[in-house]
């Protein structure tokens, strides 16, 4: 069952429901129906990103305040979108990258108008220069060149991402002449740039798995706990540059999926131990480096990851074997944990863990004081400490956990980690 | 695997299935939901809501069914509306179920529709069902994923095309002590075919007085292997062909889905249609048929067994809610007091308001309401914009919508409010009553019969009285017949309905009382003390007697079969021969004949002729009173839970002692030898044992009346005891009780040498 034809269904589904109708905030309901039947952190956000996409395309742009009417739109349906699946935090990504893009692409654009109005304007700021001199160039190009050289932040583009929005009026202020090119240009930009977040999503699995041979070394061995398909993909990776080195499955209870991760392993020609998730301990004095996927990152560099990862996370301290955690980029969440709107876990069935009929007698509620003496919790999600994570590997690179924060800052603006409260307030 | 995943993988399989060239020919899954359970038991609620309607932890119940018909693929929903058909439309038509893509529900309305038969032979003649159909009632939950069960069904129809339906079973074990599983509903019990899963027997009213169960002797004769389970639990999830909507209209008596449609095709060996079953392990299903299953369910739902649809998962439209530590869901803009304690497993919905040190457990609130300081709710239902005052106590009880309880009342458990209804000050509601603005149904036979009744015709009528009862009519009426809420109250208390506390505990919220739980125990204990004793004693007897019980006169293959029927000829023949005072010798005569013509020893004709005696004993002195005939089906610890009549042992003995002189000739002309006397004792041991119980206590005194009148010889006691002194423990009961004589009679013989 691949991801891939999982997600086919669905997905026409969704662009058809975009496609037909006017993208109000009540026509989408049932396309959110489907979100949470969907499974994948990153499935998930490429879905959010299309929908997003459609939005987008089909909002009538007034003369004025262009990008202000993109960012409501988006938003609105950005909040039921995260609604409708609170624990996937990477719908509440995408949204805020989304959000970020029309900023940015506004910005862009303004200058440039600026710019043209002002040729002669002669301008001390270096900055300023760079922005003229580039401003065919898209804004998310700048901030993905930004980002690739890594440059450290300096007030200058702290303060400029803050008045971002009070740009945005200012936007009205501008020439007339080119008032609605320029809307069909914004609207083209930004779509340009949600296209591009769209393939990053689709190929962080290759670029994260790019950096394969600079972390995995001849005759390693690997642990991994669950399955993920990033892992999955950094380690064939490894594999197909011919390095050898052996991997640790613990099966990931109760959801096993470190079986299936195992067979997948196995049928790529890598040497497979699979152990059960109480004998990571046992075998971490063995290991060479800890690899896990995520579900989310958070900002201050801690990891919701699947059930147990903790555990293997204080194993990999005890014996100081690195701890090194893979994540796509739309894993990122500006948001802290200790943050109420971030729901951190999500409690699955019981049946994952036990027969419903053999303890059926467990649960008789009709004798006795009516409440059960058998609770059955099944948590989803563990959350792992930064001080327990080595590195962090996205497809932008690695990373120390402190310095997460700063990557959220290339990827989010400021304005828009409160995406629920300020569209509430709006309503 | 989890639910989730496996719900993925079937909107995946029925993706696959539509893009498939090769399988267009398939059609897209149907289903027909039945929004009318057909049955009272959610009176007086159901007299103005329909049941589908009702909220199960604040979501309607439909939204359930719906939600997962959704989920597993069904392509297109008929509802089939009956009683209130107009609130369902229109609860329909205002939610997004309408707006649906690529699942269209549709509903059919009907008003003089009284059973589930009559529904579906109208669906069938409105020709709208042309594959694999989904037979579900729209309180019916489940998160399992159709894909494995369907696919089972059309390959077992491709095979044969006999095989209509599949029925979804999960294991549930029923309670020993109260005879009905988890969700209140009678004990099960199914007969499987362990390789093909075929169903062959389905008895939900199995007669716990008697403690048995009759199978169709042919059934053990044509299956090689049959799996006999009380512990499943039948989910009312259907997988049918088209067949069965031309079957129930080919027997238009067919009216329960069970009860007549499952039984009748079970029964029915003409058509040769067959039924299978679909066991389901680690996904849920259950049917909300009775007050105890709607808290149940409820509590599986808070549980998170049903999983995904769960309030803090958003599966219809409902209102965001967080679960929080211990189980606790809470919507948004929930006013709590600090002092307020809302225990574990507890769900509030949206903008309830909580006064100060009230304590909330195990219960589920709705939107809207308003609980004062001071109030104690305990495992209870509280629908929406319901009114608590201070101080008042709620325990195990349901309240409908825009009930208002002033300060002080107070709700003893299994107590139903319906909507409306208001509660005057410190008035106590006793346990178990039911109380609503509507006046109870006159015409009220509660019976098998009622449950098809149509109640829309009833409930118009009702319902217009209903407001005028809200105001001053109440107040008058209410002193005349009915007794008052209390100060300020406004409703009627239904009248328990006849053989009505007895069973009320069985089916309602409340849990049940510890007083009736050990009441039931140990009415129990005594029979497992003897059935303990059974266990040793081979079951083939029980077998027998079964089959004797069943009164099947069909022709018989086994020489084990013979002597039952053999047994019953005798006894038969012995009988009449008491009635009409015939002759010794021509009965003789008559037995003789049998035994030539069934080819058995004297022996045997002993043991029956003894048998048949010891027979009319126990039933001569109450004519009523039948001996107690007990099957023990060895895998299943199925316990009789009746008490037998009580006989004064004197009686009993006396009566004995007569007949046994007067038949003594009888007796006499087959104990040729030594060995016939021990086949009596041995036949009265397995009586004492089995199918007649009475004479257990009394078992070395009769055995003395039969050494008195030279029926038995010593020789015959001695050689019987000392036979039994190698068996045993649980053997040598009786050996036991007349030790004494037998100590008496070894004594005897040896002054003799």
């Amino acid at each position: 069952m691949s991801l891939s034809q999982l997600m086919l269904g669905p997905n026409v589904v969704l662009c058809n429901a975009a496609s037909q109708t006017y993208p109000s905030c009540n026509t989408f309901t049932h396309a959110l129906s489907f979100f949470n039947k969907i499974e994948g952190s990153q499935a998930t956000a490429r879905q959010t990103a299309e929908l997003l996409r459609s939005v987008i395309s089909q909002q009538r742009v007034p003369y004025t305040n262009q990008a202000g009417a993109l960012i409501d739109a988006v938003k609105a349906i950005g909040e039921q979108l995260i609604a409708a699946n609170p624990v996937e935090l990477a719908v509440g990504n995408i949204v805020r990258r989304v959000l970020h893009i029309i900023r940015e692409e506004d910005l862009s654009l303004t200058t440039a108008a600026i710019g043209g109005l002002n040729l002669s304007a002669v301008s001390d700021d270096e900055n300023d220069d760079d922005r003229d001199g580039d401003s065919t160039l898209s804004a998310a190009a700048v901030a993905a060149a930004a980002r690739s050289t890594l440059r450290p932040p300096s007030l200058q583009t702290l303060l400029e991402d803050t008045p971002v929005s009070a740009a945005v009026p200012q936007t009205s202020s501008s020439g007339a002449a080119d008032k609605s090119s320029r809307s069909r240009k914004l609207k083209h930009d930004v779509i340009e740039a949600v296209n591009e977040l769209i393939q990053d999503i689709v190929t962080c699995h290759e670029q994260i798995a790019e950096q394969a041979v600079e972390h995995i070394h001849q005759n390693e061995v690997i642990l991994t706990l669950g399955s993920s398909r990033t892992v999955l993909e950094f380690l064939f990776a490894a594999k197909e540059k011919k390095r050898s080195f052996r991997v640790f499955v613990a099966e990931g209870a109760p959801r096993y999926q470190g079986h299936l991760l195992a067979k997948e392993l196995v049928a790529r020609g890598l040497q497979t131990t699979l152990i059960t998730d109480s004998a990571v301990f046992a075998m971490i004095s063995r290991v060479n480096m800890v690899i896990v996927g995520a579900h989310a990152v958070m900002a201050n560099g801690g990891v919701i990851a699947p059930v147990g990862m903790n555990l293997v996370a204080l194993a990999a301290q005890k014996h100081a074997v690195p701890f090194v955690v893979l994540a796509g980029s739309h894993k990122l969440c500006p948001l802290y944990p200790h943050n109420p709107e971030v729901l951190l876990n999500e409690l699955r069935s019981p049946s994952e863990l036990l027969d419903f009929g053999e303890f059926s007698d467990c649960m008789d509620f009709g004798s006795g004081s009516g409440s059960p003496l058998l609770h059955v919790v099944n948590p989803a999600f563990d959350y792992v400490p930064p001080k327990l994570v080595s590195l962090f590997i996205t497809d932008a690179g690695g990373h120390n956990p402190s310095y997460m924060y700063r990557l959220i800052a290339d990827y989010y603006s400021a304005d828009d980690l409160v995406v629920q409260r300020r569209a509430t307030a709006g309503n | 695997m989890g639910a989730q995943k496996k719900r993925a993988a079937a909107a995946a399989a029925a993706a696959r299935v539509s893009e498939d060239p090769d399988d267009l020919a398939r059609q897209p899954l149907q289903a027909i939901l039945l929004a009318d359970s057909f049955t009272t038991k959610f009176r007086p609620i159901t007299l103005e809501r329909p049941k589908v309607l009702l909220p199960l932890v604040n979501v309607p119940m439909i939204n359930y069914t719906l939600a997962w018909l959704e989920a597993a693929g069904v392509a297109e929903v008929f509802v089939f509306c009956c009683a209130h058909s107009k609130q369902v439309i229109d609860y329909l038509e205002n939610s997004e179920w309408f707006s649906q893509p690529n699942f269209t529900v549709k509903t059919i309305e009907s008003h003089n529709i009284i059973s589930a038969g009559d529904a579906l032979r109208l669906i069938y003649e409105q020709n709208v069902i042309h594959g694999d159909f989904v037979l579900i009632s729209g309180d019916t939950v489940s998160n399992m994923s159709l894909t494995q069960a369907l696919q089972e069904h059309k390959e077992r129809k491709k095979k044969d095309n006999n095989a209509v339906m599949t029925m979804i079973i999960k294991k549930s074990k029923p309670s020993p002590i109260t005879r009905q599983s988890r969700l209140g509903t009678d004990e099960l019990f199914m007969a499987i075919d362990p390789n093909t899963k075929q169903l062959l027997y389905y008895e939900d009213k199995a007669d716990h007085s008697k403690g048995t169960i009759c199978l169709d002797k042919m059934l053990l004769a044509e299956n090689p292997s049959i799996s006999l389970h009380n512990d499943k639990q039948d989910c009312y999830i259907d997988i049918c062909s088209p067949e069965v909507l031309s079957l129930f209209t080919d027997n238009f008596d067919y009216q329960h889905l069970r009860r007549h449609f499952v039984k009748g095709l079970l029964l029915d060996d003409i058509m040769g249609y067959k039924i299978f079953t679909h066991e389901i392990h680690s996904s849920y299903a259950a049917r909300i048929d009775n007050y105890r299953s709607y808290d149940i369910v409820s509590k599986d739902i808070i549980q998170r067994w049903t999983y995904p649809y769960v309030p803090d998962v958003k599966f219809c439209g409902n209102r965001a809610t967080k679960l929080e530590r211990r189980g606790m869901y809470r919507a948004l803009e929930i006013e709590q007091s600090r002092s307020a304690q809302v225990g574990s497993f507890t769900v509030i919905g949206y903008g309830t308001k909580i006064g100060s040190n009230s304590k909330i457990s195990d219960s589920v609130i709705g939107e809207g309401c308003t609980i004062g300081s001071n109030v104690l709710i305990e495992g209870s239902y509280i629908w929406d914009n319901v009114i608590i005052e201070d101080g008042c106590e709620l325990r195990h009880v349901i309240v409908c919508d825009g009930v208002i309880m002033k300060a002080g009342a107070v709700l003893k458990p299994g107590v139903v409010l319906s909507f409306k209804v208001v509660i005057g000050e410190r008035f106590v509601v006793p346990a178990y009553s039911k109380v609503s603005l509507l006046q109870q149904p006159t015409v009220h036979d509660s019976d098998e019969e009622l449950e098809y009744a149509d109640n829309s015709s009833g409930t118009v009528e009702f319902s217009c009285t209903a407001d005028q009862s809200n105001g001053e009519m109440t107040s008058e009426s209410s002193e005349a017949h009915k007794p008052k809420l209390g100060t300020g109250g406004v409703g009627y208390i239904w009248s328990i309905c006849e053989g009505g506390q007895e069973e009320e505990w069985r089916h309602s919220v409340a849990p049940i009382p510890e007083d009736k739980l050990t009441e039931l125990s140990e009415a129990m204990d005594d029979d497992q003390e003897l059935v303990t004793q059974d266990r040793t004693a081979l079951s083939t007897s029980g077998e027998l007697i079964s089959d004797s019980n069943a009164s099947e006169g069909d022709d018989n293959e086994d020489s084990k079969d013979d002597s039952v029927y053999f047994e019953k000829e005798v006894e038969a023949t012995f009988l009449r021969a008491v009635e009409e005072n015939v002759k010794v010798d021509h009965v003789i005569l008559e037995v003789n004949s049998l035994r030539l013509s069934y080819n058995m020893t004297s022996a045997d004709c002993a043991g029956a002729v003894f048998y048949s005696m010891m027979k009319l004993a126990i039933k001569t002195p109450h004519s009523s009173a039948i001996g107690l005939l007990t099957l023990y089906p060895s895998p299943f610890s199925m316990v009789a839970s009746n008490a037998y009549p009580i006989y004064l042992s004197g009686e009993l003995q006396q009566n004995t002692a007569n007949i046994i002189t007067t038949w003594q000739k009888l007796l006499k002309s087959y104990l040729l030898e030594i060995d016939e006397e021990i086949e009596i004792i041995l036949k009265f041991e397995e009586m004492c044992l089995e199918s007649a119980k009475e004479f257990s206590p009394l078992f070395a005194r009769i055995l003395h009346i039969l050494y008195d009148k030279d029926i038995l010889q010593e020789d015959a006691i001695l050689r019987w005891a000392d036979e039994k002194e190698g068996a045993d423990e649980s053997d040598k009961v009786f050996v036991r009780q007349s030790e004494k004589f037998i100590q008496w009679l070894r004594e005897a013989s040896e002054e003799e040498d």
